[in-house]
């Protein structure tokens, strides 16, 4: 923040006073959904059936372990396969970062779903080969597969976002660090990546967050997780409830690590607050 | 603000259309799944085909009525019946309690029972509880094939697919040691190249009515007893005159109408 932008601070326009029609939409469409979320809770009220819960409740559990597991072990995977293909993209070498974009571009241009698919039913059909280079034991796990398409997936998007964060840091960081006779390494781990982890915090909470959704796929290649579970009590009880109470599961999943980010962005940019 | 008036135009405007969808058409709409060969299949260019498809249409026949199809997931094919997606269900769909609580049928249109296939050099010799402990089964999941699965052989791993043509993939690549379907499903697949690798170890016994139903029925929202009387009255007059026989004939050697009920 220079001195010039904090003269011509730009303020926000007064409150309307009364009721224009903006606010009257605004209010009544907050209304609409407080109504909604009254209707669905009136419904798990007036539909409780504690047969229910008794009978799913351990299997959603057990498949809650299996989605934090999945996509804990992903994100980790993919965190660390970001690195290279990052190094890679931002390469001067025209063929590796050719390569790596390349990987980018496939990764996120295809869906998780048809990646997910071709790992578990494509590769496994090359069994015979598989088994010669000794890798058939992992591709014969559903939930192996998972987590490989999954951290392949979530690598290509990783690397993105930490490629805009580095390069988001201005030029002159690395000149001035190069000007105290700091290692490049040194500049990337002491001055650059501590300011490009502010700006890619949201980014990699948002990839999170879109893992453990995505992460509901995986109950078509046999990995019961979460979902996968919810479905096996719906195919069994006919009871739509059954995907309320999963859909309210993620909701909470989702809610807390929205917190946790913003936990994280309060301590990380304590220095930038006036 | 200006967006969120954006929005609630946007929103009335899907409202309105949902609504104006909702609207009861003339015609009857069939739900069928379409991952089922031979009763319902969706071949390479969209087309639904198979037996389930011609008796639905020798139904609608009978009926004189105008009949479209809606291919659906089998997973939720019985809540997009409710939902007023379409009117009817003719895929398959085994009379069982459970789902009677839920939709109504009509009487059944044929009777297949269930089998187990195997890789050909398979060890497997039977296809009892003993004979298939610490094995890994395939099935599909909702169909009563899975539901006779997970409560005979609790010895054995039971790995649920979406439909049929992944577990069958699946027995192929050698993740599965058996996989249980309808045996006409399976004898398709067998008989096809990549059915090659496998064969039919036999029929699971006995295989009581109470979970596999006394056969496959049209499905129908409840309380519609019109809708179900007219197709049974159809059932009943494609049996008689023929008309059955000949789709029956068409893609099986054998009557799969099962004993008369």
């Amino acid at each position: 923040m220079s001195i010039s932008q904090a003269i011509a601070v730009e303020r926000p326009p007064p409150q309307a006073r009364g009721w224009p029609r903006a606010r009257i939409v605004g209010y009544s469409l907050v209304c609409l959904w407080i109504l909604f979320g009254l209707g669905i809770l009136a419904y798990l009220v007036h539909a409780w059936n504690g047969e229910f819960f008794a009978k799913y409740a351990p299997a959603y559990l057990r498949g809650l372990g299996t989605t934090l597991a999945l996509v804990t072990t992903s994100m980790i995977a993919g965190a660390i396969l970001s690195l290279p293909v990052t190094y890679a993209r931002m390469s001067k070498n025209r063929i590796l970062s050719g390569l790596a974009y390349c990987y980018v571009y496939f990764f996120r241009g295809t869906p998780l779903l048809a990646q997910t698919y071709l790992v578990y039913y494509g590769i496994g059909s090359f069994r015979p080969q598989l088994e010669t280079v000794g890798l058939w034991w992992f591709f014969r796990e559903a939930f192996y597969c998972g987590v490989f398409a999954f951290s392949l997936n979530t690598a290509a998007y990783q690397a993105e976002i930490l490629r805009g964060a580095i390069e988001s840091v201005p030029r002159g960081q690395w000149e001035g660090a190069a000007s105290l006779g700091l290692h490049k390494l040194e500049t990337l781990r002491k001055v650059i990546l501590p300011q490009a982890f502010v700006v890619a915090l949201r980014p990699y909470g948002n990839e999170l967050v879109l893992m453990i959704k995505a992460s509901a796929i995986v109950a078509i290649i046999t990995v019961y997780d979460l979902m996968g579970n919810a479905k096996l009590a719906y195919a069994n009880s006919f009871d739509i409830q059954a995907y309320i109470w999963v859909a309210i599961v993620y909701l909470v999943m989702v809610e807390i690590l929205r917190h946790g980010v913003e936990w994280i962005e309060r301590r990380i940019t304590i220095h930038l607050k006036r | 603000m200006r967006i969120a008036l954006r929005i609630a135009l946007a929103a009335s405007a899907a409202l309105l259309t949902l609504g104006v969808a909702q609207a009861q058409e003339k015609t009857l709409r069939i739900g069928t799944e379409g991952a089922y060969p031979p009763f319902n299949n969706l071949t390479s260019d969209g087309q639904l085909v198979g037996f389930d498809i011609d008796i639905a249409k020798a139904l609608c026949d009978e009926m004189k009525v105008k009949c479209t199809f809606v291919a659906q997931d089998w997973d939720g094919i019985i809540p997009a019946l409710q939902a007023g997606k379409f009117d009817a269900i003719v895929a398959s769909m085994s009379i069982t309690p459970e789902r009677q609580q839920k939709v109504d049928f009509t009487h059944k249109y044929y009777n297949t029972p269930s089998a187990i296939a195997v890789p050909k050099d398979s060890p497997l010799k039977g296809t009892t509880k003993a004979d298939l402990a610490g094995k890994t089964i395939g099935v599909a999941t909702t169909t009563t094939h899975f539901n006779y699965a997970s409560k005979t052989y609790t010895d054995s791993t039971i790995k649920g697919y979406p439909s049929s043509p992944e577990e069958q993939a699946d027995l192929a690549n050698g993740r599965l040691d058996a996989i249980e379907d309808d045996i006409v499903v399976l004898q398709q697949w067998l008989d096809s190249p990549d059915g090659a690798c496998c064969k039919i170890l036999g029929q699971p016994s006995p295989q009581p009515v109470e979970i596999f139903g006394p056969g496959a029925g049209i499905a129908v929202r409840k309380g519609e007893t019109d809708l179900v009387n007219k197709l049974n009255a159809a059932i009943d007059a494609i049996r008689k005159n023929g008309k059955y026989k000949e789709i029956n004939d068409k893609y099986f050697k054998f009557d799969v109408y099962g004993a008369e009920s």
